[in-house]
């Protein structure tokens, strides 16, 4: 049967600003805000969820969201969002932050926010690679990898491995849910919001810190078309860093969304 | 009220907490340690935070992420601890946030010692961290003084949406005086109206210290400096004793001050006109004051516990008018009264001669020392 | 009028708490006080001390080069005070843990065996009541209920059982008089 009823299928999250990101083409940061934007707006916690932007690509992520935000130091995030939810117990704190900004300078935040058993929420966008200061070599640049500061490809010998954070972080006592997700195609991207639903539902049941690590495309840096640097994260990145559940508080494990 | 024995880095959490203080945030280092020990067990006690974080760069992001909710924030620290902060202080500067930190200097640079010293002067009053910004700077040279500053320090930083640091030394923190407490002042129940808690029923508001165009940035540093200007007119404050007929004057803040205000009465019993005065404010600084003595005084005698930090402000004040001299203790050691006097006995005795700047002439007679 | 105390003796000789004391009885007295410990690693077990001024106006410097009075409960504590005492001051030392007497001739000095005096009391700990005892009889800045008083009232409640033996510490200190200062 026919109907000429419109029926909106697709639309902007609310919360989500209409201002153009400044993200590169093929970028997967835009598709990590939507879905950030589409969790605070089915969980209805627009007016009391307040966000923490890091140094990196997504230094401007406050311009994107419309709800209230702060923006940090490098690598500082996690304290920031400490001292936010100490004072404003009954809101909710997320810090979005990269793998330069989170795992590199900022890893003694982030594990120790993780070891309080700090009850904010932590997007963390892994891509390989420094995308705000021209791509340069990460914790997470994986082995043979080359970048603007490792122009032979990484050399574990001299620069060492990349970290796995969430299996790292995942060791913390305090920590109530971290997950490793990616975001190279349409079905790892629904898996992607259900893991950020439940991680914000970890800190509305306050449950302890949570942690969604995005396996996240950077084709400019990567030197790759926007298709291509999706394939790339399936065939290199998930090798190393594969997806996966590395600690669900009970409660969590037995939601149903 | 009455009157207590009160030791200061206790009088300074308890002052904190009497003046409103809903989150604290820091790091053990000596010698401040008992600042964070009181309120380990006092803002829990009243259902205000206080968390012990990872490292000072944890505690001032901690403190700048509290700030942006309006309330009033603290942390507490040593010579070694605010140099980590400095990041954190440069942040807070730029995104315009009133905060309180308490600097309980020692000895250095470096890992230094835990003795008294006045050593962060320069990276206090003219600003460790990057960039134009000017917090306001309060140094008191007795246990009263560090209570009622620290009072005074959350009202300023309110005023005028600064950072204010409160800068004694590790003497002052350990010592106990006679002084009174204030008042306990009840909790703010409402909050400024750029303070990012949540935007109900509003639009949301953002707190940032990024300013990609340099037009915006250059706005943001002129609005600072202007305020600046407002807490220059406003808030110098200093004491000033015998100062009346004063022909030789010393000049010397916190516990330097103090220790001056010994030799000074010691000279003044030997017929000596000379005069003491202590900065109250070290940002801003007392320059009109000691721009008028210099015009008045046959001599000035700056002390320090550091190698003359504050000296090259009183000279940038005096523009050559008077003949200053400087005695200092760095390291660690607190100067003794009879030091001084022999300092003041050099000024009066020499009718304020001198060849050649004041820091170069004071190591060749410090030279015994090294 | 001010008055430089310097009490020095090995941690856990409780010199610091005898400082205190002395600063919490003229607070009492409504005089001017300073408390001031040497602190830091001398704390851990090796020699510790603490200046107390009292004085009837604004005190300046609360350290001082020369102080008017010195408690030495041991032998380090004399060698390193015994050469700064103001001329004409008070030295007092714990005549049970040193073994010389002091050389000064152009101060007045006290030789107290006061942790012998503190043991007959039941614990030689108590000799930092002595010294501060013998100090109010040879020198009376303060009545010797000011510090009984204030003694009372920061004695903890695992100590109030020693309370009375304190007190009595302090008056077997003030009658150990030899000659008062002019």
């Amino acid at each position: 049967m026919v109907t000429d009823t419109e029926i909106t299928v697709y639309h902007r999250p609310a919360t989500l600003t209409d201002l153009g990101t400044h993200y590169c083409p093929g970028c997967t940061h835009g598709i990590a805000h939507r879905l950030v934007a589409e969790v605070i707006d089915e969980m209805g916690l627009r007016e009391t969820t307040i966000g923490v932007a890091s140094v990196g690509c997504s230094v401007f992520a406050y311009n994107y969201f419309d709800f209230d935000f702060v923006q940090a130091p490098h690598g500082r995030a996690p304290a920031m969002a400490t001292g936010i939810k100490r004072v404003l117990s009954d809101r909710i704190v997320f810090t979005y932050q990269g793998d330069g900004d989170l795992a590199s300078i900022g890893m003694g935040e982030i594990v120790a926010a993780a070891g309080r058993g700090e009850n904010i929420t932590v997007i963390f966008i892994n891509n390989a690679n420094y995308g705000m200061t021209g791509g340069q070599m990460a914790p997470t640049t994986l082995p043979g990898m080359k970048t603007t500061s490792s122009p032979n490809g990484r050399d574990v010998e001299s620069q060492g491995y990349p970290i796995r954070t969430a299996e790292l972080l995942a060791t913390q006592e305090g920590a109530g849910y971290i997950v490793r997700r990616s975001l190279h195609d349409p079905k790892n991207i629904r898996l992607a919001k259900k893991a950020i639903r439940l991680a914000f539902e970890t800190q509305v049941r306050g449950l302890g810190f949570s942690l969604v690590e995005l396996l996240s495309s950077c084709p400019t840096n990567w030197g790759m078309d926007p298709v291509d640097a999706l394939r790339w994260i399936e065939q290199n990145m998930i090798p190393y860093f594969p997806i996966n559940d590395f600690k669900v508080h009970p409660v969590i494990a037995s939601l149903r969304i | 009220m009455v009157k207590e024995l009160l030791k200061g880095n206790i009088a300074i959490a308890e002052a904190a907490v009497r003046a409103g203080l809903q989150a604290y945030f820091g790091y053990p280092i000596t010698p401040q340690t008992e600042l964070l020990e009181y309120l380990s067990k006092r803002m829990p006690e009243l259902g205000r935070t206080f968390v012990q974080a990872e490292s000072e760069l944890g505690a001032i992001n901690m403190v700048y992420g509290a700030a942006c909710t309006g309330v009033r924030v603290m942390s507490s620290s040593s010579s070694p601890g605010i140099s980590l902060m400095m990041e954190g202080l440069s942040y807070i500067a730029g995104t315009e946030l009133p905060v309180v930190l308490i600097d309980v200097m020692r000895g250095g640079p470096g890992l230094g010692n835990i003795a008294p010293s006045q050593q962060d002067y320069n990276q206090i009053v003219h600003g460790g961290g990057h960039g134009d910004y000017y917090p306001i700077v309060l140094a008191p040279a007795n246990i009263q003084e560090a209570i009622d500053l620290t009072v005074l320090a959350f009202d300023l930083a309110e005023k005028y949406r600064s950072i204010v640091i409160v800068l004694l030394d590790g003497s002052l923190g350990q010592m106990m005086e006679p002084a009174e407490l204030p008042p306990m002042q009840p909790l703010r129940e409402s909050y400024p109206e750029w303070a990012t808690r949540g935007a109900i029923g509003r639009e949301r508001r953002i707190h940032t210290s990024i300013y990609l165009n340099p037009v915006e940035q250059e706005k943001t540093n002129l609005r600072i400096l202007q305020r600046w200007q407002e807490v220059k007119k406003n808030e110098v404050r200093y004491k000033s004793y015998f100062l009346e007929d004063a022909e030789y004057v010393v000049i010397g803040f916190g516990t330097a001050g103090r220790v001056a205000l010994s030799a000074v009465r010691a000279a003044r019993a030997e017929g000596n006109k000379v005069g003491l005065l202590r900065p109250v404010t070290l940002a801003p600084f007392p320059a009109q004051q000691i721009e008028a003595l210099a015009g008045s005084s046959k001599g000035i005698l700056v002390v320090e516990m550091n190698s003359g930090q504050m000296l090259d402000d009183v000279m940038a004040c005096v523009k050559g008018r008077t003949p200053v001299h400087f005695y200092g203790r760095p390291g660690g050691i607190v100067p003794l009264p009879d030091e001084v006097l022999v300092e003041i006995h050099r000024m009066t005795e020499k009718s304020g001669r001198l060849n050649g700047h004041p820091r170069d002439q004071w190591l060749e007679r410090m030279v015994q020392h090294i | 009028m001010q008055t430089e105390i310097i009490i020095s003796g090995f941690g856990g000789q409780g010199v610091l708490f005898a400082g205190q004391l002395l600063a919490y009885a003229a607070m009492e007295q409504s005089l001017q006080v300073t408390w001031i410990p040497s602190y830091g690693p001398e704390m851990r077990g090796g020699t510790a001390n603490c200046t107390v001024i009292i004085s009837d106006e604004e005190i300046g410097s609360p350290v001082v080069g020369s102080p008017k009075v010195v408690l030495a409960l041991n032998l380090p504590s004399l060698d390193k005070y015994e050469p700064l005492v103001k001329a004409g001051g008070l030295l007092i030392v714990n005549a049970s843990m040193v073994d010389r007497a002091p050389q000064r001739t152009d101060i007045q000095t006290v030789m107290i065996p006061a942790s012998e005096i503190a043991e007959s009391l039941g614990d030689k700990r108590m000799a930092n009541m002595v010294m501060l005892g013998a100090l109010l009889g040879n020198l009376p800045i303060l009545p010797e209920e000011a510090i009984a008083k204030v003694l009372r009232e920061h004695t903890t409640e695992r100590m109030q059982k020693l309370l009375s033996a304190n007190l009595e510490a302090l008056k077997r200190g003030m009658n150990y008089l030899v000659e008062k200062v002019k």
